[in-house]
């Protein structure tokens, strides 16, 4: 459905995006994954025929961006980052007049705008003037602008971006539920958003992609790892090198102390026993074993790892020096996210 | 040509959803009704001069569109000259602004359908105020009998020296993301075109008469008088499409640097 071959944009001497390639296949959810600035809208914008590439193709349903940017513009809807929306008009007005420049024909304009309000649940708002609509509700309202002329490929910018944790996952059941009719490429930096929603993630770092698989691929690939989160009451250093000689473990940071009591993030190999024979280590040598947490690797790991490891060569003297703060700020990025998610 | 007219409505109503066509139509009204109110007081005045003393006989009555409308509408091109910026300074500058013209620029729509529709939805809110001046001088027909036909020609000079101010107004739009730049840059540029002609009185030289013809208020003078001269139409048609040409390179430039 979507090729993108070699595809490079400069910007005068800055590079936006470096030599993009990938394909997404017909009915497919992908997830563009990347820290802000890495490039996302602009390969989103290159495909929606705002912007041309300043080398390579990309084709859309088998028509090329630059050459035939007509027909890809009748295939394509397309949220950008913030919803283009006119706040003087009613929703209403509003949706009629993208579709009349979409080209649909005139009589099917009406039953097309009931539909897409249906389908974003607007209907409250129709009579609403767009700049009295309230955040969730521009969103939805710029979905539904994306939706009009029931394209084949869908391209959304940040869809939940500044909404909460309601309409934010309001807006991720309706992109799921577009799944299957429609391609969709959707770009975001929050992490839940791409396992909770896509098929696969392309993850795009300073304008290149670092990797592309599905979810559940790229949490096996990274590492054969997992770690465990462990709240030990003994002395600091017993209690690190006991964990440090267990077989199987690979490091271990001390995540927070208190009273005398530590949290150990203990990095392990994949291996179902290991907490187990991790615990007994502990209550054998007869220290205080608070609490015991297996923690998975996230996306949010990979996600930092891999778009920290050009820097971690560069600052090749300080090895796993990103690699700490990674591990300290992922816990508190995924209590967030799970405080959204409730 | 579909496209174009769903972008021309589109902008027309937004005038008048916003204070612009408003504030515009009513300042246009108050400054034309008072030159208009003005000039026929002082026609009215002359004329009963004339006829207390005598001295018009035998001599034809004097003309009304000479004496009341001509004036008028000379007067009126000046006060488009400050109105023109305002209408199509926020075209293209609030969609920039807004991120709005990323929606016109992945629709299925050519640049030109955007610039054409534009610069048409302008033209529409400018022949309003058209409107209101005929609308005044229709008055005239109640008690006289003025020929319409110059009149009719004035109406089309103006449309035309309308349509070059708001084409460059389009143009000048195009370029920037703030609004009030593109109003200054518009005023000032009409300005300038406003007077060029002044230096070929002292100027006779090559560059004296190729100011003169670049002026945009020469043109209207044979309009104003009733003639239609194909120098003009050509200039004033040139001028148009010159304005509209450098929007759509301007906005194809926009997809370059954006």
């Amino acid at each position: 459905m979507i090729r993108v071959e070699g595809v490079t944009k400069r910007y005068g001497p800055k590079i936006a995006v470096k030599d993009v390639s990938f394909r997404v296949e017909r009915g497919e959810i992908v997830g563009f994954l990347g820290p802000n600035g890495a490039g996302k809208t602009t390969t989103m914008r290159i495909l929606t025929g705002f912007l041309p590439p300043t080398t390579g193709t990309a084709t859309v349903a088998g028509f090329d961006v630059s050459q035939n940017p007509l027909e890809v513009k009748r295939r394509i809807g397309y949220l950008p980052e913030t919803p283009p929306l006119y706040p003087e008009l009613e929703v209403d007005a509003y949706l009629r007049f993208v579709a009349r420049i979409k080209g649909i024909p005139r009589r099917e304009i009406e039953r097309r705008v009931d539909c897409v309000v249906r389908r974003t649940s607007c209907e409250e708002v129709r009579r609403t003037l767009i700049g009295k609509l309230s955040k969730g509700f521009r969103q939805r309202v710029g979905l539904a602008q994306a939706l009009i002329h029931n394209p084949e490929v869908l391209v959304l910018d940040e869809p939940t971006s500044g909404l909460d944790p309601k309409q934010i996952i309001e807006v991720r059941r309706l992109i799921r539920s577009l799944a299957g009719e429609h391609t969709i490429i959707l770009s975001t930096h929050i992490l839940p958003e791409v396992s909770g929603t896509c098929g696969r993630v392309i993850i795009i770092n300073e304008g290149r992609i670092e990797a592309s698989d599905t979810p559940e691929n790229l949490t096996a690939q990274v590492q054969g790892a997992d770690a465990v989160l462990i709240d030990v009451e003994g002395p600091e250093d017993g209690v690190r090198g006991r964990l440090e000689s267990e077989e199987g473990v690979r490091q271990v940071s001390r995540e927070s102390a208190r009273d005398g009591r530590c949290v150990w993030r203990v990095e392990v190999d994949k291996d179902d026993r290991i907490p187990r024979r991790l615990a007994e280590a502990v209550v054998n040598s007869g220290w205080g074993l608070y609490s015991l947490q297996p923690l998975r690797l996230s996306l949010e790991d990979i996600f930092l790892k891999l778009t920290s490891h050009e820097k971690a060569a560069v600052d090749g003297d300080a090895p796993g020096a990103d690699q700490v703060p990674a591990a300290e700020a992922a816990p508190s990025e995924r209590a967030d996210e799970e405080a959204k998610q409730a | 040509m579909r496209h174009v007219l769903t972008i021309a409505m589109r902008e027309f109503k937004v005038y008048f959803t916003s204070p612009i066509a408003y504030i515009v139509l009513a300042m246009f009204a108050v400054i034309f009704g008072y030159f208009f109110t003005a000039g026929l007081a002082f026609f009215l005045d002359y004329s009963a001069n004339m006829s207390a003393q005598g001295g018009g006989m035998g001599a034809p009555p004097l003309n009304v569109n000479q004496f009341v409308i001509e004036p008028a509408l000379g007067n009126m091109s000046i006060v488009l000259l400050f109105l023109a910026p305002m209408i199509t300074m926020r075209l293209f500058a609030e969609e920039k602004r807004s991120g709005t013209i990323e929606l016109l620029l992945t629709s299925p729509l050519r640049d030109y359908h955007i610039i054409l529709g534009k610069w048409l939805g302008a033209l529409l809110l400018y022949a309003c105020l058209l409107l209101v001046a005929v609308v005044n001088i229709s008055v005239l027909f109640v008690y006289s009998t003025p020929d319409w036909k110059p009149l009719a020609v004035s109406l089309l000079g103006l449309l035309l020296m309308g349509g070059t101010m708001l084409a460059l107004g389009t143009f000048l739009s195009t370029v920037t993301k703030n609004q009030i730049v593109a109003g200054a840059l518009t005023f000032g540029l009409l300005l300038l075109l406003w007077v060029l002609n002044w230096i070929s009185s002292f100027e006779s030289s090559m560059i004296g008469r190729l100011c003169e013809y670049l002026a945009i208020s020469p043109h209207f003078e044979q309009f104003s008088r009733g003639v239609i001269e194909l120098q003009d139409l050509v200039y004033y048609f040139s001028a148009i499409t010159l304005g509209l040409f450098l929007s759509k390179r301007s906005l194809e430039s926009l997809r370059w640097k954006a």
